[in-house]
């Protein structure tokens, strides 16, 4: 009896729920979903993921201390320059703060989740969606502080309070990436329709993502010739073309730098934008959240013209239905572009120092084996964990390695049809090269394929929609080996016999992924 | 033929499944060549966890699985060759038409095109699914799903036909349409064994039923046949009830 009045009088609100109420739901569900993700959905892991978690960001401090350490004490001299310098960091957290967004939104209106629970209840929608789009923003706010804090930690402890406007800067442009996101969303969804958007928007965030890095990295080259030079000082000529110092375009960078009528401009701004966006947008969400969902019921997409019905052998169909798979996901299509994008700098490196070095070659051979390696990953992943019909395919009459084998050989070739033509390009340069990559990206490929069947963990693919559903091992292992095959490879092709540590490495590292793996501790039981 | 004398199209012998309890406990069945056998049994009796034995997707504890003459845990492939099994969960593939799931089914039994193509063409036609058969299933309800998953179930002509549920969720039109398909599947040749929760159709559908409590077969045979054995008339329904109640009680 006391029992159920206990339970009871929790249970049942006494009033329609208010803004405070629904933004708890919201949060609690966030919080959830996030000890999820970092504990892979073993709850006893919470503890030691936290504890992982903090020695990272604590060790992210030495990197920020090396590159910001010196600007905390000396202080930073608001000339055009430096503002330009700070102003392309901004943007580069933006981007990435936006990807991120965009990401987010584009998953919260294609998931149905509790949306039928929620628009059937006497919620008003209005006041549910201001609530959603708050409780994103928010969470978005959070990772900007996470991401920016080794930074702005740093510059306060070297240079004093003032450095706390960092934090500032990064909740308001949290807060308006979030805003901005969701108009972008919106707007795609009014001008190509849910199924259109779906793929353009995760496209964009992708391509968002990685593009404004990437610019980075090009422009650094096309004005000084390397990778690595050119973020934190401007060239002659981009400061003769920007404005004056007092331009509100500085405003961002002003206020990091601690200018606090500079801050109080960027947090109006954003919040004008987090409001305008909610005002807008609010009332609409729920009618383009119920059509998105409601892909469900209109008919798919016809073909255009009348297939052949021809069948193949059980590898042939096996290996044809992984390729169609992997070409019809969208979230995959828009992973190998930004992949692919990572090409870019080292082959505009190549063009620029044509004939004059090896070196850029090599730089060349190792960002191709790394991307391969990465690529054959993620697809492996998703061909050898993802299968929508595990039980027809394990009741077909044929051998569960020859389902395996027919998967791996569809992964390969799927790599091959993508950077095929990418080291064919290339040995018109250089032959050797080009043989040397080509090798390197097999082994790679290889190497991160053998992780996904040592953490094979079948679910259905429209489950995997974030990458980091796979095992946090399995990913850092897959990162790890791709990088060590690269620099292997890199210094093979320089002709260095260091290249045989390397591959040591590699192997080691594939011994200790195996060692912790599912599959070895199953047999081992 | 007299139904003794037909072969076995299945044959279970001392089954056994255990997880954190048996599930299937030294279960013997035989169901023979051309019947439309009904397995029921109340929630947690070992319906599923017995077919998926004799599908291949569980391996037995003990005993022995025949399906038409093959030993299906020494040679599964060839057992396999000549089985369908459809969940009460369809699985197909979101991001394949009709077309192609049933293309990619067929290859997977090794079907020679032509037949598979005229198969496949009579099946979606059948199913009502022609119109649809260039659209991804993605856009399906659950029923068109099941359709699909049941015609990726025929397009191989099995000679065995097992079904899990097929009928939960489906509206009346297209259960209907199902039970059609599997009855002229059996008017056909085919042995059909199905597990279902709805009485009526067991009642209406199936030459003999077999009812499962605790991983053993407490009764067996038709209506008739197990109302003589409840000791009561009436829908089978009551007759059921009563063999569970009695076998819960002994």
């Amino acid at each position: 009896m006391s029992r159920v009045a206990t339970l009871a009088q929790p249970f049942s609100p006494a009033r329609e729920p208010g803004i405070v109420w629904l933004a708890g739901h919201e949060l609690r569900l966030a919080w959830r979903d996030w000890r999820a993700m970092i504990t892979a959905g073993n709850r006893r892991r919470f503890s030691t993921a936290l504890v992982v978690l903090l020695l990272v960001g604590l060790a992210l401090h030495l990197p920020a201390w090396a590159i910001v350490g010196r600007f905390g004490a000396e202080g930073i001299d608001p000339d055009k320059s430096e503002l330009i310098s700070i102003s392309l960091i901004v943007l580069l957290f933006v981007s990435l703060l936006l990807s991120q967004a965009m990401e987010s939104v584009t998953r919260s209106l294609y998931s149905r989740g509790d949306l039928d629970l929620v628009l059937s209840s006497p919620v008003p929608p209005r006041r549910l969606f201001a609530v959603r789009i708050g409780a994103n923003a928010t969470l978005i706010a959070i990772m900007a502080v996470v991401l920016s804090a080794p930074f702005v930690n740093v510059l306060i402890a070297t240079g004093g309070p003032r450095w706390l406007a960092g934090y500032g800067v990064a909740i308001a442009f949290g807060f308006a990436m979030a805003a901005i996101a969701v108009a972008i969303t919106i707007g795609l969804f009014r001008v190509l329709g849910p199924r259109r958007t779906r793929l353009v928007a995760q496209i964009v965030a992708a391509v968002v993502g990685a593009t404004f890095a990437i610019g980075i990295q090009v422009a650094a080259i096309l004005f000084y010739g390397n990778l690595a030079s050119g973020i934190m000082s401007a060239p002659d000529a981009l400061v003769a073309f920007v404005p004056a110092e007092s331009h509100p375009i500085w405003l961002p960078a002003r206020a990091i730098l601690g200018d606090w009528k500079a801050l109080a401009i960027v947090a109006a701004a954003s919040a004008t934008i987090v409001a305008a966006v909610t005002l807008v947008v609010a009332p609409r969400l729920g009618e383009h959240s119920i059509a998105a969902t409601d892909l469900a019921a209109p008919a798919g997409r016809r073909r255009r013209r009348a297939m052949r019905f021809a069948t193949r052998s059980p590898a042939r169909a096996m290996r044809r239905k992984e390729w169609i798979l992997l070409r019809r996901d969208p979230w995959l299509v828009s992973q190998t572009l930004t992949q692919l994008l990572y090409l870019l700098p080292p082959a505009l490196l190549l063009a620029r120092n044509f004939g004059e070095s090896t070196g850029t070659y090599v730089v060349v051979v190792m960002v191709m084996v790394t991307v391969g390696g990465q690529l054959a990953g993620a697809l492996a992943w998703l061909a050898i964990s993802g299968e929508d019909a595990p039980e027809m395919v394990a009741t077909a009459p044929i051998a569960a390695g020859a389902v395996t084998r027919a998967k791996v050989e569809a992964v390969f070739g799927a790599v091959a049809m993508v950077l095929g033509p990418v080291v064919a390009a290339f040995a018109l340069l250089s032959v050797w090269h080009a043989f040397a990559a080509a090798l390197g990206i097999a082994v790679a490929a290889a190497s991160t394929i053998r992780i996904q069947l040592w953490f094979r963990a079948q679910a259905k693919r429209n489950h995997f929609r974030r990458r980091h559903t796979s095992s946090r091992i399995a990913t850092f292992g897959e990162a790890l080996v791709s990088f060590s095959w690269a620099a292997a490879t890199g210094l093979a092709a320089a002709g260095s016999i260091f290249a045989a540590f390397s591959a040591v490495v590699a192997i080691l590292i594939l011994l200790m992924v195996r060692a912790v793996s599912p599959r070895k501790a199953a047999e081992a039981t | 033929m007299d139904q003794a004398a037909r072969p076995a199209a299945l044959q279970l012998r001392g089954l056994v499944k255990t997880f954190d309890r048996p599930a299937v406990d030294r279960l013997d069945l035989t169901v023979r060549a051309g019947e439309f056998y009904a397995l029921l049994g109340p929630n947690g009796a070992g319906k599923t966890t017995t077919l998926r034995m004799v599908v291949g997707l569980l391996r037995p504890d003990a005993g022995s699985i025949t399906v038409l003459g093959v030993d299906a845990l020494a040679d599964p492939i060839a057992a396999k060759r000549r089985t369908a099994w459809v969940s009460d969960e369809p699985m197909i593939y979101d991001k394949l038409t009709p077309f192609e799931y049933l293309q990619f089914v067929a290859s997977l039994w090794g079907v020679e095109s032509t037949t598979a193509e005229r198969n496949a063409r009579e099946l979606l036609d059948w199913l009502g699914l022609a119109p649809h058969a260039d659209e991804r299933c993605e856009g399906f309800s659950r029923g068109m799903r099941q359709k699909v998953a049941l015609a990726g179930a025929l397009v191989h002509d099995p000679e065995l036909i097992i079904l899990d549920e097929p009928l939960t969720g489906l509206d009346a039109g297209t259960a209907r349409q199902v039970k059609d398909v599997l009855q002229a599947r059996v008017r056909a040749g085919g042995t059909v064994i199905m597990t279902t929760h709805i009485l009526e159709v067991a009642e209406r559908m199936a030459e003999r039923i077999g009812v499962l409590a605790s991983g053993r077969l407490i009764a067996e045979g038709t209506l008739a046949e197990l109302s003589l054995r409840a000791g009561r008339g009436g829908s089978l329904e009551d007759v059921f009830l009563t063999l569970v109640a009695e076998s819960a009680a002994a």
